[in-house]
């Protein structure tokens, strides 16, 4: 009996070690591959917020570590990305997120010019209602890119919100409470950028890193 | 032997459909199915799942008792599993992306247990290869069928982001009909699943039934004038 379990153990746990290895080894022959896929993916993503003559640096490696803070809709620590062209810091772009969406937290990616103007607001991940409030993708339609240029001067503390709420930004039909929480995390990024513009632009000067 | 064969691509692709017949794996194939290439994509994940899953536990199934079979089973499965997700994050990361949770999923997909326990433990390395592909090809047949009716419906397009799986050259490929198509949400959402699904069961017993129909008024002219009289 015992010499039974014994054999029946062993047999687990070989087949558990084959499985095992055979996983670990697909990992560490994929893992570069998967690294490079991520960094192009945010690194598409980035530059899709800027126009290229604006910068020079290398976006995906510019990061800054940002504490969280309730007008990013952060929770955690999260990462900024910082646009320089001649060493000279030209924009920052944040990684937000909207808490209020219809189902769920909308994630976003907000460029902002260190004038304070909106550089481009991109949705990165959202459970939005296909067809409805899936319109804040740029792949769905180009609401997204009202945004571009405005700022807190540019749009008064009413302006910034939906029209149906008395705001400049067009709702969609049918969908009120997804575009109204794109334009809350919009306002509340620039709110942020205006609040903590000073430490952030130290923050980029810190580690002057030559470039080839 | 070779009836055999034709036997098990029967059972697969129509009599034992894991989708239609079996109703197995019904939560990947609802939740994914939103579009064609979607539902591809997944189909494809688990029609090599099943081949790979087959085959091991096929080539094993000496060494195994019975009393562990299940933990065993779930080991290769799992591990199976979880290297096609590591690949595919590796070659089709936009796919891999649109998909994400539902690849690790198919470890709870019932049918590959399904099979490896009730056609692989018991039969030879090649028979349970086809069987493998042939219920893979089935489901992979329902998923491109159904997430092809709700992108048609939903959207009006057909193999639209088909770039994520076949690169940049595929961009092309969607095929667009009636333009200015404002879409049908309801197939898009998860009730036009279901529904979908609905309809595609019903669809198949009415052929079904119409199969069977035509051969019993073929066998039973008689009776069938006796009882009316």
């Amino acid at each position: 009996m015992n010499r039974q379990v014994l054999i029946t153990a062993l047999v687990l746990t070989l087949f558990a070690a084959i499985g095992g290895g055979l996983v670990s080894y697909t990992e560490q022959s994929t893992a570069s591959q998967i690294r490079v896929n991520d960094k192009m993916m945010l690194l598409h993503s980035l530059k899709s917020l800027l126009p290229a003559q604006r910068y020079d640096n290398d976006l995906a490696s510019s990061a800054i570590s940002i504490a969280p803070h309730q007008l990013l809709g952060t929770t955690k620590t999260s990462r900024a990305y910082s646009a320089t062209k001649n060493t000279d810091t030209v924009a920052f772009i944040f990684n937000v997120i909207a808490n209020n969406g219809y189902n769920g937290k909308i994630y976003l990616l907000i460029g902002v010019y260190t004038d304070g103007s909106i550089a481009g607001v991109r949705v990165v991940r959202h459970k939005e209602t296909p067809g409805l409030g899936d319109a804040i993708d740029e792949n769905r339609s180009s609401w997204i890119l009202n945004f571009n240029q405005h700022s807190l001067s540019s749009l008064t503390e009413k302006q910034w919100k939906v029209k149906r709420d008395g705001g400049y930004f067009d709702q969609f039909t049918g969908a009120t409470i997804t575009p109204r929480a794109v334009v809350n995390a919009v306002h509340n990024t620039l709110l942020y950028y205006q609040q903590h513009k000073a430490v952030l632009l130290q923050a980029t000067t810190k580690p002057v890193s030559p470039k080839e | 032997m070779s009836a055999d064969y034709q036997k098990i691509s029967q059972d697969g692709l129509w009599t034992n459909n894991v989708a239609l017949v079996q109703l197995l794996g019904l939560c990947p194939l609802l939740a994914v199915t939103g579009t064609f290439i979607n539902g591809l994509g997944l189909g494809l994940a688990t029609l090599l799942t099943l081949i790979l899953s087959n085959a091991s536990v096929s080539a094993i199934r000496h060494w195994v008792r019975p009393e562990i079979r299940i933990p065993v089973f779930v080991l290769i499965i799992a591990s199976i599993v979880t290297i096609i997700e590591m690949l595919m994050h590796a070659w089709v990361p936009g796919l891999y992306n649109i998909l994400g949770i539902f690849i690790p999923l198919i470890v709870t997909n019932c049918s590959i247990i399904a099979r490896a326990e009730s056609f692989a433990a018991k039969n030879p390395v090649l028979p349970s290869v086809i069987d493998g592909f042939m219920m893979g090809a089935g489901f992979l047949l329902v998923l491109v069928v159904l997430g092809g009716l709700r992108e048609l419906i939903g959207f009006g397009t057909l193999l639209d982001h088909s770039y994520l799986m076949f690169g940049e050259t595929a961009r092309s490929w969607t095929l667009s009909f009636a333009d200015g198509y404002r879409g049908f949400l309801l197939a898009v959402l998860p009730p036009g699943a279901f529904i979908g699904l609905g309809l595609l069961i019903a669809g198949k017993n009415y052929i079904e039934l119409r199969k069977t129909k035509h051969q019993t008024v073929k066998l039973q002219p008689v009776i069938e004038n006796s009882s009316t009289a």
